[in-house]
């Protein structure tokens, strides 16, 4: 198969038509699925005999834990295309993602706290997943960080995609030593959020809202590349073209 | 010229820096004493306390000297022009890197080493724990050497400094400290730390065949 | 207690339960109306720009 038509979608100029020709696609779409999913998990699953209506969190934040990984390793991969190939726009997309990630992963830790107060009637546990959740917030945080470092946004969006990377590389090792370190220092080997068995009635609702959340990352993403995509290219004669269809427009 | 010899002159250039500035060569060891003195301060001297938390302290105070120490690292080179001079003539910058590492291991990974033994029995540390203890800071030194002359090249220069290298180093510093901490701690439980031991030097060998063009990509686009 | 009082009530972990969705709500429409607003800022910006003539600043 010819990929060769994506090339055109690595200018910036193709890239922002067609971030405008998807994106009222992309929240449609991620409307319907969070109407689905919400129906789903806040109405129709049935309440949890041990949890009671409290493991309705899980439907925000099982997503969100989810994507704040999943965008970490999109950061990382567009990262490394910005500094293989050198394209703008791998830069632009990388820097993007790294607020969203934020976002995402902050979350996770507090909808993961709000879950365990009732639980286990503290706010905080050193429980494996959460504890790593906290330390890929403090990546994320660090890249944001180094992005805003350096007075070159292209540097910075560079200098941040090494980062990315050594994270990315790092992220298994931490995962798998603060869940080595958890099982050291609880002794129980059951992960507080482990779920033996999960019932089709509540795991439906969970993959939709994992989809509704992957829709509007996609939707976010877009909208948040093409305002800086404004910004990288603001010689460009299609940028300026842009600028006097808005000034007769007024 | 071989690797070897190049990454020996870098070294040396180090060292030379450093006996030519002895106070500030002197800095990272005085920081992990103050680190660990803190402890006492903080936690009273209850000697059943202080010989649990002596390993960790000991470690935490470590892995900070490092972080800290790592700011000097190119800061001297960029501020004179020789990083910019370095990466645009072309000289091989994952060996310059390397030669960065080995030199910060020697100024304060090393001497950290040394410091550790009067530092944790000061804690109460059990005296048969000291080798486990060293073992571990030996090879999670070098590891950290290495991540930090990669995130330390990334830096270089920038408003933040050192506190924004600290930042984004001590995140990739955990699993060492985990593994590094933890073996002590089953060391006293009477536990095997081969383990442990054999993680550590995995990451060690990680570190040394990734972090060298880790650090060649940072210097290339921060000279760039 | 009616259909939708017990559904508000969420078998007694309402503040948890709406804490976090509200949340979640806040952060996702958060980061779809920022960029949105740069997005219009930016060809504000551009307009002014045609406006005033041809500039000579070069993007960074």
């Amino acid at each position: 198969m010819n990929f060769a038509f994506l090339h055109k979608y690595a200018s910036l100029m193709h890239f922002y038509r067609l971030s405008h020709t998807l994106t009222p696609w992309l929240a449609a779409a991620t409307l319907a699925l969070f109407a689905w999913g919400l129906v789903g998990g806040l109405l129709l699953a049935p309440t949890d005999y041990q949890q009671g209506d409290s493991f309705r969190i899980m439907y925000v934040h099982v997503p969100a834990a989810w994507m704040s990984m999943f965008v970490y390793v999109t950061m990382a991969v567009a990262g490394g295309v910005a500094l293989i190939w050198k394209l703008k726009l791998a830069e632009i997309v990388s820097r993007a993602c790294a607020p969203l990630g934020a976002s995402f992963t902050f979350l996770a830790l507090v909808t993961g706290s709000i879950w365990g107060k009732p639980m286990w009637g503290t706010w905080w546990v050193w429980d494996a997943r959460l504890t790593s959740e906290l330390i890929l917030l403090f990546l994320y945080l660090g890249v944001i960080a180094l992005h805003g470092a350096l007075d070159d946004r292209r540097a910075g969006a560079r200098a941040g995609a090494v980062l990315a990377l050594i994270g990315v590389v790092n992220i298994p090792i931490i995962h798998f030593s603060v869940e080595w370190w958890s099982t050291l220092h609880q002794g129980a080997t059951v992960s507080k959020f482990s779920k033996p068995s999960i019932h089709i009635d509540m795991l439906i609702p969970l993959l939709v809202m994992i989809s509704a959340f992957q829709c509007y990352f996609a939707w976010s993403l877009l909208v948040r590349v093409r305002s800086e995509i404004l910004d990288y290219d603001r010689n460009a004669s299609w940028v300026r073209e842009l600028g006097r269809a808005q000034e007769a427009g007024r | 010229m071989t690797p070897a010899t190049i990454i020996a002159a870098v070294v040396r250039r180090e060292l030379l820096r450093a006996v030519r500035n002895q106070a500030e060569a002197l800095y990272p060891l005085l920081f992990f004493a103050l680190c660990v003195l803190m402890f006492p301060f903080a936690l009273g001297t209850d000697s059943a306390l202080l010989s649990k938390v002596a390993a960790g302290v000991v470690w935490v105070a470590a892995l900070l000297a490092s972080a800290l120490s790592l700011e000097a690292l190119f800061r001297a080179d960029y501020a004179d022009g020789t990083l910019e001079v370095l990466v645009v003539g072309g000289a091989s910058l994952p060996l310059l890197g390397l030669g960065k590492a080995a030199a910060h291991w020697l100024l304060s990974g090393l001497p950290v080493l040394v410091l550790a033994i009067p530092l944790g029995l000061s804690l109460e540390l059990q005296p048969a724990l000291l080798g486990t203890l060293l073992a571990t800071l030996a090879l999670g030194s070098v590891c950290m050497s290495l991540i930090g002359a990669a995130i330390s090249a990334l830096t270089v220069g920038l408003r933040g400094g050192g506190l924004l290298l600290a930042m984004l180093i001590l995140p990739l510093y955990i699993p060492v400290l985990i593994f590094g901490a933890s073996a002590t701690a089953n060391a006293a439980l009477g536990l095997p730390v081969a383990g442990e031991l054999y993680f550590l030097a995995g990451l060690l060998v990680l570190a040394l065949t990734l972090t060298p063009w880790a650090t060649a990509a940072a210097l290339r686009i921060r000279m760039s | 207690m009616s259909a939708l009082q017990a559904f508000l009530h969420m078998g007694g972990y309402a503040p948890y339960v709406w804490t976090s969705y509200g949340l979640a709500a806040v952060l996702l429409i958060f980061n779809i109306v920022l960029p949105r607003r740069a997005e219009q800022a930016a060809l504000r910006r551009l307009a002014r720009r045609e406006a005033l003539g041809e500039s000579h600043d070069t993007a960074s």
